[in-house]
């Protein structure tokens, strides 16, 4: 396959970036899309040319290091899947590719490609957790009985990776699937009960801090998310921090 | 769990809900609204005279006049918090994409409530000034009934094409702001559920769409027929 890329070029997190148009040949179909990265690296090394910086980590799809807007969507262009799972066959030969950073005033970018979504660590470090001993006395998760479609919803919350398309798709940088999807895990189940209140009211704070934008529910998120987190987490958020507000003394 | 929240007052969700509670409320409103307006298909020496008789009713009862500040204040709301949501949303991406598909995740009218919003809001000072304005501080003439003529001025307001052709392009983008906000409202104040979403769905799409639709066929009615002309 031959293809023309062109791919955003930033030395730095205060430097003026811009995009560069890379032409590549010998690009194979079964190649994912970050061999193919790989393979255009190798090459720009050969002619003495600084690399790519791009994010990538277990290349499985599930650990949500790899990012990148690819020709206008998070992932690209293919659906619950992550960049490392998108292959070169989704591509024809003579196709330009647009490769982009995922954008956000929370996501700044640290070079090229990649960018800071510890925002999201920050998040969940305000209230996705559940406070328990740990030291030995452990429960068993089995003695506490929890319907079975709660368990499945909260399962599929706890699926998101926190790649961050949702953010990066969404028209007004919004973290609410991520947030909501953080906070369902534990609001659906009786170990979340006990800081049900003062989690969503710490989190939805700290998302506000962190600068992004609100929600149009434009749906866009559920969309582009490898993981297909539901929409449903966004109501079940609002109705949980309208509740928690109206009832909290916080 | 150390917790500081805005609460109602400030907070992304809160925005968004006093938009959703707002919006909701300015939507009974067009119910009201449009059931007056259907009032203008009766032509004549009756329907002027009928029309006038409401017309003063909807200025002068107490209970009416409370609903009508309460509008004016939803109104307000709605705007403001709408323009604020709109400056932190545009904030929160400093920089854009060179190349974004939007339309392969979202509707049109999802993406663009900002300015079907700004276009709804330039249509309601236009309205206002042509009819409530001249209702309240104009110096209209006087029916056989001695009520003020508001029939006439807004027959002989939508006789001209410009002025028909305006309204529906107005209320077209109204429809448009209808068909995504109105339902999506209800997902604001977490109203989502596997059974009710989908009924929910199809009432505000309809509603969306019909109650427009009303708004705009009076609006063709008065253009075609022309009642102004016979009296």
């Amino acid at each position: 396959m031959d293809l023309t890329l062109k791919i955003w070029r930033q030395n730095g997190p205060q430097e003026k970036g811009e995009m560069k148009t890379y032409p590549i040949s010998g690009v194979e179909e079964d190649m994912s899309f970050l061999e193919m990265l790989d393979y255009l690296n190798d090459k720009l090394i050969n002619d003495g040319i600084e690399p790519v910086v791009f994010d990538h980590d277990c290349r499985e799809g599930i650990c949500g290091m790899c990012s990148l807007f690819i020709n206008g969507e998070a992932h690209g262009p293919g659906r619950k899947v992550t960049t490392c799972q998108l292959h070169m066959r989704e591509f024809k030969s003579g196709d330009t590719i647009y490769i982009e950073p995922f954008r956000a005033k929370a996501f700044p970018i640290v070079k090229d490609l990649m960018v800071d979504r510890s925002a999201f660590d920050r998040i969940q470090r305000a209230g996705g957790f559940i406070s328990v001993n740990t030291s030995g006395n452990t429960i068993d998760a089995n003695a506490i009985p929890v319907p079975k479609e709660n368990a499945d919803k909260a399962f599929d919350a706890a699926t998101c990776i926190g790649c961050g398309a949702c953010v990066a798709t969404c028209k007004n940088s919004s973290a609410m699937l991520f947030a909501s999807a953080k906070i369902s895990q534990f609001s659906l189940l009786p170990q979340g009960q006990p800081e049900a209140k003062e989690r969503v009211l710490s989190m939805v704070n700290q998302m506000d801090l962190e600068g992004f934008g609100n929600c149009t529910n434009t749906g866009a998120c559920e969309v582009e998310c490898p993981k297909g987190i539901s929409l449903e987490n966004i109501a079940r958020m609002n109705r949980d921090y309208l509740f928690a507000s109206l009832s909290s003394n916080k | 769990m150390a917790t500081t929240s805005k609460g109602l007052f400030g907070s992304s969700l809160a925005r968004k809900y006093w938009m959703a509670i707002s919006g909701l409320f300015l939507c009974t409103f067009l119910v009201g609204h449009l059931l007056g307006n259907l009032q203008l298909f009766v032509s004549g020496e009756e329907g002027k005279l009928a029309f006038n008789e409401y017309g003063h009713f909807m200025t002068t009862f107490p209970v009416v006049k409370v609903l009508s500040w309460i509008t004016y204040g939803a109104i307000f709301l709605h705007t403001v918090d709408g323009i604020m949501l709109a400056l932190q949303n545009r904030a929160a991406r400093p920089e854009g994409y060179v190349k974004e598909k939007q339309s392969a995740n979202a509707s049109w009218a999802s993406r663009k409530m900002a300015l079907l919003g700004t276009l709804t809001l330039f249509f309601i000072v236009v309205h206002m000034k042509s009819f409530w304005y001249e209702m309240h501080f104009g110096e209209l003439g006087v029916d056989a009934n001695g009520n003020k003529d508001l029939w006439s001025l807004t027959v002989k307001a939508f006789e001209q094409w410009w002025y028909a052709a305006f309204y529906v392009i107005a209320i077209t983008g109204l429809a448009f702001h209808l068909s995504h906000g109105a339902q999506s409202a209800f997902q604001t104040l977490g109203i989502n559920h596997p059974k009710y979403t989908p009924i929910i769905k199809m009432t505000m799409t309809a509603f969306a769409w019909l109650i427009p639709a009303g708004f705009v066929a009076v609006a063709v009615f008065l253009y075609v027929v022309q009642p102004g002309q016979n009296l």
